[in-house]
Parts: structure tokens; C-alpha cells; sequence
């Protein structure tokens, strides 16, 4: 490797990369989308791209959010159950069992007809100042959407700290750090780079998820989609046009995730 | 039994040099196996003490005790003068009653596990500055030049940019004791440190440490290696079945033991 220059080793890795099948491939993919374009009807969309990019931004923001917002809960709620005393293990895991075991179509629905219709008898919820947010419908499938990935992600997170070997957590110890040092400098880093791999596949799956929040009148990507049918009765055209936006955040993602995950060599001790 | 005030030990004024680790009738019991029972040990300062022993004899558990990485039964534990306060934890065993003096004393402790144990998601250079940047707080930049100089010295300068996964076993324990002078440790515990690596990488390890003690360090070295032990050791203690059988100069653990149970232990390791 080291003999070739620079712009050999690039040029090999080109010539590698277009062998004949991905050539054929490429074509075939080329076709679909051109027949896409010419035999299919996309009249609609002019008049639906404002709100199509709308409905993207909030597919993003809400995906963004929730895994932000359930990574941060899923490391107590790992923490808790691979080194907690009982008394808060024991609910960490019944949380985690709780959600996991229920749809999450069901928890959005509890949370929004649930509380949304409870929080209003409430004159004191009524007059405060979070009553602008809390009549919306958003913050309740942020919540769910949340709470939902917090619980698969805690689950994640547990098997993570417990397989951080003992014996690096010792030297940790040896060398006089204090618990909170070990826990911030070298168990979390190394729980976190041990789950990646499945953090990817989760974040993924927390996608496919989001257009549930489209069922309380959240406007997502997957709502401007249902209501593009409504209006033109079209109805393959946006759902392909979803289908390719949702295959492309996912790329995003994979790609995203891989790169963090080259970080750090795959080997740990 | 255990909290004694550590005003009551001042340093000696024997004339000898002051007494680096000083442990006292230690007792550790995991349930119902009584590992040691009562051990004493002391290494002043320059004094190389090498712990032998068949497997089970509590050696490395005695270690492991100076810097209650094991919570003894009972027992007195001092480190520089300063005794290591104690208290019932509430299981029959002393946990340290004072969590910022014991992680004091362990941060000046250059401790080398059996496993290395290098920090697996930092680089050796990233591993060796981890506790003087982040415990000691020494500054960065100058962490990082003594760093430099630390790898250079066991033979790793090159290396440390590398992840220790993609080390050999010898060059991960020279890298372990690399990490363990840069906290300028006023003691170095060895645990076993050859006894995970492959034969021919073991000279290596022990090159290092051999150096290490010839420029006087103060070391307590747990090891199976009986002709290095002989070679570097100032003070050699015999353990068995949790009790000090036999002490005294390598000349005479080696040369002329007295008890039985340390012949046979000599002869059978060769």
C-alpha cells in the first residue's frame, strides 16, 4: 500500500467500486426513477412542497429530540439496573418491561387522549403558563416518543455497563479516581462505544416510528402524505415519494453512526 | 481494632529510612474462607519486598489489601506514615471511612494488574496522562511531555497513538507500568504483572521492572518468577495458607530456607 502514490490507491478504489453488477444496478435504479418522473403523476407537488419540507423538518426535529431527550434517560435507567441498589433497579426494569411490553401506538394514545383530556378539569393547568404548550398536540408525542426509546435504549445501556469488564473499572479505582471520575471517564465512554452498533439499529427503528404521532394531528412527513391523497385521491406517488425520504434519512443515519463508531478501534480489550 | 488516629504513628527515628507501607496484623475473610489471617508486612522507602507463594496463599489479596482494592477484615494499613482510616461496612469487612484520603493514597500508588487493564478506549498516550491530568490535576501540556518520556523509557515512544487492543501483551504491561509512574508514585504494587503474557514476552516486563528497581523505587511485587525475585527483591515474604511462613533476604529465602513447606514450594517451582 505504501508504494502506490496517492491518486493510484484512488484510482484502484474507483475501478473496484464500478464493477459490472453495480453498473447494471445503477442503470436499473436510473430507469425506475426516470419512468418514476415520466409515467407518473407529480403535478401535486408544487402546490405540496412547503408543506412537504414542513413535514420533514418535523419528522427530523421530532427524531432528533426524542432520541436526545431517551439517551439521556436510558443511561440512568441502564445505569440503575446494571449497578443500582434494588430499590432502583427494580422500578427501572418494571418501567422498561412496561413500555417495551405495550404498543407504542397505545402509550401515544394513553398519554394524548389520557392526559390530554384529564389536564383541561384542571382550572389551576388551565391558568398556568405551560397551558399554551400543553393544549398542543406535540409535547405528548414527544413525551411517548421519548419515554419509548428511553425504555429500549435503558435496556440497551444495561447489557452495555455490565459488559464493561471489571478489570477497567478497577484500574480506575487503583488509581484513586473518585466514583463520579470512573463513571464519566471511562464506564460511560466505553458503554456507550459497546452499545453503538445497537444505538444505530434502535435510532433507526425510532425513525419508522415517528409517523405514529401523525395519529394526534401532529403534521410529520407521513401526515402531509395521508393528506396529499385526501385532497387529489393520488395515492402512489406520495407514498413512493415517502418511502425514498425516509430511506434517505435513514442513509444519513447508518452513515452517521458508522463514522462515530470507526472512531474508536472495534477491539476493545 | 481498626480507626486509630494516624498522629499516634509518627515516621521512625531509628536512623532507617521511613516506612513506606506498614500493614499490621491483616485479616480478610471472603464468607467463610479466611484468605489471610493476620499478615503483617512493611517496605521502606528504596526496599523492594517480593511476595511468593502457591496459588491460594492470599499474596495477591494482600496486595490488593494496601490499597483496599479489597476491603480487609481487620487490620492496620499504613502508606508514607498515614494510616488508611477504616470502618465496619456493615458485611463483617473495613471499608475506607474517609473516601477522599484512600483516593489520595491510591492516586500516589502506581499499581500494575495481571491484566494490564489499560483503559481500552484511549490511545497509550491518552492512558497515561489520564491520571495526572484528570486526579493529580497537572497540566495537559506537561502531563503529555512526561508521558512522552515515560513511553520512550519502556520502549513504546512510537506507539502512542495506538489503542491498546492492538498491542502485544508485553508492550501493554510496559505501557501499564508507564501509566503507573506517571503519578510519580512514592510506591509501585505489582500484581502478578508476568503472569498473563506469553513466556517470551515476560523478559521484556521484567527488564523494566528490573530497571525500576535498581534505581531504588519502592516496590511490594506479587510474582511467580522465583529467579527474578531473587535477583531484585531486597526483602522476600513467603505466604502460606494466609499467614507469613517464612521472611527474610532472597540470599536466605533461597539459599537457606529454614521451613519445610518453603523447600518443598522451591523445589517444586524449579
Amino acid at each position: 500500500m505504501s508504494a502506490t502514490t496517492p491518486f493510484a490507491a484512488v484510482s484502484a478504489a474507483r475501478s473496484e467500486w464500478l464493477q459490472p453488477h453495480r453498473i447494471v444496478l445503477i442503470a436499473i435504479a436510473a430507469a425506475l426513477v426516470l419512468s418514476a418522473a415520466i409515467f407518473m403523476r407529480w403535478d401535486w407537488l408544487p402546490k405540496y412542497y412547503d408543506l412537504a419540507l414542513l413535514g420533514i423538518w418535523r419528522t427530523i426535529w421530532i427524531l432528533a429530540v426524542t432520541v436526545t431527550l431517551g439517551f439521556m434517560l436510558a443511561v440512568p435507567l441502564g445505569l440503575a439496573q446494571a449497578a443500582g441498589p434494588f430499590w432502583l433497579a427494580w422500578p427501572a426494569k418494571a418501567f422498561c418491561t412496561v413500555i417495551r411490553g405495550t404498543p407504542l401506538l397505545l402509550q401515544l394514545w394513553l398519554l394524548y387522549y389520557g392526559l390530554g383530556s384529564l389536564f383541561p378539569q384542571y382550572p389551576w393547568i388551565r391558568q398556568s403558563e405551560l397551558w399554551p404548550i400543553l393544549r398542543q398536540a406535540w409535547p405528548y408525542a414527544v413525551v411517548a416518543l421519548t419515554l419509548s426509546y428511553a425504555a429500549y435504549e435503558g435496556e440497551v445501556m444495561r447489557g452495555a455497563f455490565a459488559g464493561v469488564p471489571r478489570g477497567q473499572l478497577e484500574a480506575a479505582r487503583a488509581f484513586g479516581m473518585s466514583p463520579w471520575k470512573r463513571f464519566r471517564r471511562i464506564w460511560l465512554p466505553q458503554a456507550i462505544h459497546r452499545a453503538l452498533p445497537t444505538l444505530a439499529g434502535e435510532t433507526v427503528l425510532q425513525l419508522k416510528a415517528t409517523p405514529l404521532v401523525a395519529t394526534i394531528t401532529v403534521i410529520d412527513i407521513y401526515a402531509v402524505a395521508s393528506r396529499v391523497r385526501q385532497d387529489t385521491f393520488i395515492v402512489y406517488e406520495p407514498l413512493l415519494l415517502l418511502a425514498l425520504i425516509y430511506l434517505i434519512i435513514t442513509g444519513i443515519l447508518v452513515f452517521g453512526f458508522r463514522k462515530l463508531e470507526a472512531k474508536i478501534p472495534s477491539r476493545l480489550g | 481494632m481498626v480507626a486509630v488516629d494516624a498522629a499516634k504513628h509518627p515516621a521512625p527515628t531509628d536512623g532507617l529510612a521511613a516506612e513506606a507501607i506498614h500493614v499490621e496484623n491483616l485479616h480478610k475473610k471472603f464468607g467463610q474462607l479466611h484468605v489471610l489471617k493476620g499478615v503483617s508486612l512493611s517496605a521502606r522507602d528504596g526496599e523492594v519486598v517480593a511476595i511468593i507463594g502457591g496459588s491460594g496463599s492470599g499474596k495477591s489479596t494482600l496486595l490488593r489489601c494496601i490499597n483496599c482494592l479489597e476491603n480487609p477484615t481487620s487490620g492496620i494499613i499504613r502508606v508514607n506514615g498515614e494510616e488508611i482510616r477504616l470502618k465496619p461496612n456493615g458485611f463483617g469487612d473495613s471499608i475506607p471511612a474517609d473516601r477522599r484520603q484512600i483516593e489520595r493514597i491510591r492516586s500516589r500508588l502506581g499499581m500494575v494488574f495481571q491484566s494490564f487493564n489499560l483503559w481500552s478506549h484511549m490511545t497509550l498516550l491518552e492512558n497515561v496522562i489520564e491520571v495526572p491530568v484528570h486526579v493529580l490535576g497537572i497540566k495537559r501540556m506537561d502531563a503529555i511531555a512526561e508521558a512522552e518520556r515515560l513511553l520512550a523509557r519502556v520502549g513504546l515512544a512510537e506507539k502512542r497513538d495506538v489503542y491498546p487492543a492492538y498491542l502485544s501483551g508485553g508492550q501493554q504491561q510496559r505501557a501499564a507500568i508507564a501509566r503507573a509512574l506517571a503519578v510519580q508514585p512514592r510506591v509501585m504494587l505489582f500484581d502478578e504483572p508476568t503472569s498473563a503474557l506469553d513466556p517470551e514476552l515476560v523478559g521484556e516486563v521484567l527488564k523494566v521492572i528490573g530497571d525500576l528497581a535498581r534505581e531504588g523505587r519502592t516496590m511490594v511485587l506479587v510474582t511467580h518468577e522465583m529467579k527474578f525475585a531473587r535477583e531484585v527483591a531486597t526483602h522476600v515474604i513467603y505466604l502460606f495458607n494466609g499467614q507469613v511462613e517464612e521472611e527474610g533476604p532472597p540470599e536466605q529465602i533461597f539459599g537457606a530456607p529454614k521451613s519445610e513447606r518453603l523447600k518443598q514450594f522451591i523445589r517444586s517451582i524449579g
